[in-house]
């Protein structure tokens, strides 16, 4: 790596992670000192130590017979297999609306209305549809991680340089090889941030879905702790929650840096 | 060999009895939008086979816009544009454009950017890689074939450019400012490269410049375009294009009373702008 004056030097890397670690320690003693020397009440504010111990409770036993692990993989597998299968249906119908005016006419209006519409708004009509099982749960995270994937392509598509599009025809490369070779690539970085929409997006709506007729999630943990005033429960799910899902964001990041090397450079 | 003897007009270069391949035939562009401008006006041009025509003229005049209408990605308003007698009705290989700033693909190497056209045509991997090989050598950059476009200069992103533009070897090769952001050294071995291809290739070259010898340099007939609305003003056979070599010699021919008669009279021509022959 070099040292460029106008972003700073990398060594100062170090340094950005401690002040990070630091901020964490100060809401950690701040937690610590509100529950254990000014004694809050632990419905309001579970002590830092009854967290720890509610967590290796259910890490160790179980919550309503599944481990708190068992309740994070059955979330993520919904979420995943939703994320999963809006990447691959939404990077081509979007990048194609962007090229093809008349794809897009067909998928923005219908995506542009159902996009702001609350998801609980419209989940009890996919539970209706398609059963209380998984497939409704995996519906609704889909279609929230669908739409702004979607929107990414397609805008993404108009950024490209006229002239990148142009070489490519004046080179001998027919339309569709263009958008495989030139298209798909260029988009790469709008692609992901997009991914990184729409998991955000979709991680916040599995709560919801698993609001209703679930027996696992960690979303329904935290609901069926919160029936129970079970604050610590609610503290830990909260706390897996989290970390989960910034290591989720990470991992996209660092896809995102092995794909699209370029990104923010002159080319 | 007698320096005054590539001074004197000789029948190799001038191609008039070659078949014309381009012809430019009223051309007549005007953009739309708010401020809609005139940018070509009934600009007008038939192109020999082999010929090396550059085009000078004042910023603005449309130039690239010529250039982009003959390449096929801009439909004229007015006129036509043929190509051995057809119509130009798109993009094509065969009329290979190279753009004014160079549009390389960030995600592909030197090597993959230059391999992209003939690849897409779907051309054998052992020809692809034998010619690749040779254009990259060419323009100096084998040592970095491997190098992503951001980890060039300026200049040798424009270098691969050219080598892209040239690697699959098309009739008709258009050029927009190619060689803008070269050093004065890299641009003499880059013309010499260009005239080098032209002269064992045959093809036919439409180069863009904004540099009297440069186009002298290169040129079998300068054509000088008026500003906006860009309309044909004059043109002129230069014959220098044989005796420079990029060596120290160049320098008598550049002092040479012919050389200075024709840069002076393209100069002012551009100057004033406005054609005797309107
Ligand atoms: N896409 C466009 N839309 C509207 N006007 C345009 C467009 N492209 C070019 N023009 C106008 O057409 C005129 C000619 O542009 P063009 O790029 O062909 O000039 P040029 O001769 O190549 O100039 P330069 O030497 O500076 O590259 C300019 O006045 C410009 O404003
Ligand atoms: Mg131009």
């Amino acid at each position: 790596m070099t040292d460029d004056l106008s972003t700073g030097p990398r060594g100062r890397r170090f340094g950005l992670w401690a002040v990070t670690g630091l901020t964490v320690a100060v809401i950690l003693a701040a937690w610590y000192l509100a529950s254990n020397v000014f004694s809050a009440s632990p419905l309001f504010l579970p002590s830092p130590q009854s967290v720890w111990k509610a967590f290796l409770t259910i890490c160790a036993t179980q919550y309503k017979g599944y481990t708190l692990w068992q309740h994070l993989g059955s979330s993520l597998q919904r979420l995943m297999l939703a994320f999963g299968l809006s990447v691959v249906t939404a990077v081509p119908l979007g990048l194609a609306s962007g090229y093809v005016p008349w794809i897009k006419a067909i998928w923005e209006p219908i995506i542009e209305f159902y996009r702001p519409l609350p998801p609980l708004a419209y989940y009890t009509l996919l539970v209706l549809w398609m059963g209380i099982d998984n497939e409704s749960k995996v519906m609704l995270l889909y279609l929230a991680c669908f739409a702004p994937i979607y929107v990414a392509c397609a805008s993404a598509v108009m950024r490209i340089g006229q002239n990148y599009l142009r070489n490519a025809r004046v080179l001998g490369a027919r339309r569709g090889q263009v958008f495989l070779h030139v298209i798909l690539p260029f988009a790469l970085p709008e692609i992901f941030v997009g991914m990184r929409t729409a998991l955000g997006v979709g991680y916040t709506t599995l709560v919801a879905a698993e609001m209703v007729a679930a027996r696992s999630g960690i979303g329904w943990m935290v609901l069926d702790a919160s029936n129970y005033l079970r604050s610590d429960i609610i503290f830990v799910g909260i706390l897996v929650m989290g970390v989960t899902g910034i290591l989720l964001d990470r991992v996209i990041r660092l896809a995102e840096a092995y794909f699209v090397p370029w990104k923010g450079k002159d080319y | 060999m007698d320096k005054s003897q590539g001074l004197t007009p000789q029948s190799r270069f001038f191609r008039s009895d070659e078949a014309v391949i381009l012809s430019v035939d009223r051309l007549q562009m005007r953009y739309g939008g708010k401020r809609a401008v005139e940018t070509l006006d009934d600009f007008s041009l038939d192109v020999h086979k082999g010929e090396f025509i550059c085009i000078l003229g004042p910023s603005g005049c449309g130039k690239s816009t010529l250039l982009s209408v003959v390449a096929g990605i801009l439909r004229p308003t007015g006129g036509s544009v043929t190509m051995n007698g057809r119509p130009i009705t798109g993009m094509d290989w065969h009329r290979t454009l190279m753009f004014q700033s160079p549009t390389l693909y960030p995600w592909l190497s030197a090597y993959d950017n230059v391999a992209f056209g003939p690849r897409m045509r779907r051309m054998p991997r052992a020809a692809v890689d034998e010619r690749v090989r040779r254009y990259l050598e060419l323009v100096g950059l084998t040592e970095f074939a491997a190098a992503k476009p951001y980890e060039l200069s300026g200049g040798m992103k424009q270098r691969v450019a050219l080598a892209r533009a040239l690697v699959s070897e098309p009739s008709v090769i258009l050029m927009d400012e190619p060689f803008g952001a070269l050093d004065a050294f890299t641009r003499t071995n880059m013309q010499v490269l260009i005239r080098d291809i032209w002269r064992k290739h045959n093809n036919t070259l439409l180069l863009i410049t904004h540099d009297v010898d440069e186009a002298l340099a290169l040129a079998s007939r300068v054509v000088v375009m008026s500003a906006r609305p860009g309309r044909l003003v004059g043109m002129f056979d230069a014959m220098f294009s044989h005796p420079l070599t990029g060596t120290a010699e160049d320098d008598a021919v550049r002092a040479s009373d012919e050389y200075v008669k024709l840069r002076r009279a393209i100069l002012n021509l551009i100057d004033t702008g406005e054609g005797k022959n309107r």
